[in-house]
């Protein structure tokens, strides 16, 4: 009779095992969420930014990590409660760091790319945009992206509009691996044009170090950019509560006053955005 | 055949969003991968020439009777064999290359006589031809003093001597090491990629950036391609150790 009982205990609790063991396996199927436990069981984030694109993400005087973005990662890190860890990345590298683990998460000026969107957890909504313009001498008065057909125009490995400009207008795209490389390039008279960032070109030539150029051209593909977690946890927690800091971003508008803190010129997008997100009961 | 082979890459690329097979349907990145892999040989050829050349020639002039000519040839060695390859094309192409002669097809452009990839085949001959010194002076080393003496008193010259005695007993020796250095040059042509040169991994670094899904594919041609490359160097090398070798001299 108590061998009974036992066994039949024993049944019941493997049943109930089962059925757990069989729910949870559903669960882990969609969302293990092993960054987001990781990132807290460890009280930090490691945060993957540009280093070389003033004024979103770069190296300030004593070589720490600054910028837009540096600052965007700090709200992150703040609104999680941990520590940060900032890790330079390149355009060319990015995705890759975040794929193998390097980095939590990304905000490095990624235009937001369906191609990209297969490989890592770009979230919405789009936390900024720009389109690509070129920088070049004044000296040529270049009028339109027809002017750089067949000539030498420097770019940056890993830019998606590299093709676009090549394929468009027939420029000879002459990649560098960092933008340093890339505008030495320029001014060594190497090639008639930097194709870039509007909005990094916008930076540069204010920055005073750049009074021979220009940015003589309209800009063409307007890009939003994205920031990134991984891809697995894209609807999971990560994913979600980087879509929430973002929409409270652009609705307390801290993206405007971080926009206008690093001398970046306002941008509509930014402003629409703003006006998009509002606080219905704002001012009741 | 091919349209079904490029339908079921097309396919896989769909279904395996990593394995993205780019340059096996699209005819415009397999003509990027074919003009990467045109320079890469280009270079590869070039490069391995000039530096053994340039290994032969230090190797003798090392031997010269003037001190300042020896001291130039360490001072050579030293220099680019101390320092990095890829400091150096980047110093050939962003220092040195402001002080050669440009030419200008437009008023504004200032397009340089020596090219970045005569930059590259430049720098990283020298590179590589600073190594390739050494490796013959361990051959002319090991050659006896005995038949130099011998091939001396037939009455010929110091230069006879190295061209007609001493270099084809040497190289016999050296060429092992040859082998390795040479097979590492061949490799090292990928850094040229830092002064824009539109070699094999530059093109794949643009293929793979262009389309993200094709980073895997693109890396595993890599790969293939590289070993493919070097075990071809491999085997020709070991073929001409074979072709020279004399019965009864040395291993």
């Amino acid at each position: 009779m108590r061998k009974n009982i036992v066994s039949r205990g024993l049944s019941g609790a493997a049943l109930a095992g089962l059925l757990a063991g069989s729910f949870s396996g559903v669960a882990a199927a969609e969302c293990t969420n092993d960054v987001w436990n990781q990132v807290m069981k460890r009280g930090k984030v490691v945060v993957g930014i540009k280093a070389d694109y003033k004024p979103w993400g770069y190296r300030g005087e004593d070589g720490s990590l600054i910028g837009m973005e540096a600052d965007m990662a700090k709200d992150v890190a703040d609104a999680m409660g941990v520590d940060l860890e900032l890790v330079p990345v390149q355009s060319s590298n990015r995705m890759q760091f975040l794929e193998q683990g390097k980095i939590d998460m990304m905000i490095a000026t990624m235009s937001d790319r369906p191609d990209r969107r297969k490989i890592v957890g770009i979230t919405q909504p789009n936390y900024y945009t720009s389109g690509t313009n070129v920088m070049s001498p004044k000296a040529l008065a270049l009028t339109e992206w027809e002017n750089l057909r067949d000539k030498p125009v420097c770019g940056k490995q890993g830019a998606f509009y590299n093709k676009i400009v090549s394929e468009r207008y027939g420029a000879k795209i002459v990649a560098f691996t960092g933008n340093a490389e890339a505008k030495q390039a320029l001014r060594d008279k190497k090639c008639i044009a930097w194709v870039y960032d509007d909005s990094s070109i916008m930076s540069d030539l204010s920055s005073g170090n750049y009074g021979e150029f220009e940015m003589p051209l309209a800009s063409e593909d307007d890009n939003p950019w994205g920031l990134a977690v991984p891809l697995a946890e894209r609807h999971c927690v990560f994913g979600n509560f980087m879509s929430g800091m973002t929409y409270n971003w652009h609705q307390s508008g801290r993206l405007i006053e971080l926009e206008k803190k690093w001398g970046i010129q306002a941008t509509k997008y930014l402003a629409d955005q703003h006006d998009r997100f509002v606080d219905w009961l704002a001012g009741q | 055949m091919i349209e079904s082979v490029q339908a079921w890459f097309r396919t896989l690329a769909d279904t395996h969003p990593k394995w993205n097979f780019i340059y096996l349907y699209d005819p415009v990145q397999t003509a990027r991968i074919g003009e990467g892999l045109w320079m890469t040989l280009q270079l590869s050829v070039a490069c391995v020439v000039f530096s053994v050349l340039i290994g032969v020639t230090g190797a003798w002039l090392q031997g010269s009777q003037h001190a300042a000519v020896r001291a130039f040839v360490q001072g050579y060695i030293q220099f680019f064999r101390n320092t990095p390859p890829l400091i150096q094309l980047l110093f050939f192409y962003f220092a040195l290359g402001q002080f050669t002669p440009t030419y200008s097809p437009d008023g504004w452009l200032e397009v340089p006589i020596i090219s970045n990839v005569g930059w590259a085949i430049i720098s990283l001959s020298f590179f590589a031809g600073a190594f390739n010194v050494e490796i013959f002076r361990a051959g002319i080393e090991a050659i006896p003093e005995s038949t130099r003496e011998a091939a001396d008193s037939l009455g010929m010259s110091r230069l006879q001597i190295y061209v007609y005695v001493v270099l084809p007993l040497a190289f016999r020796v050296s060429l092992p090491a040859l082998n390795n250095n040479l097979v590492n040059l061949v490799k090292t042509t990928t850094q040229a990629i830092v002064i824009a040169v539109p070699e094999l991994l530059y093109q794949l670094v643009s293929i793979y950036n262009d389309y993200s899904t094709a980073q895997n594919a693109c890396m595993l041609l890599m790969f293939v391609v590289y070993i493919t490359l070097v075990g071809v160097l491999v085997l020709g090398m070991n073929r001409w150790e074979r072709a020279l070798r004399i019965p009864g001299y040395g291993g």
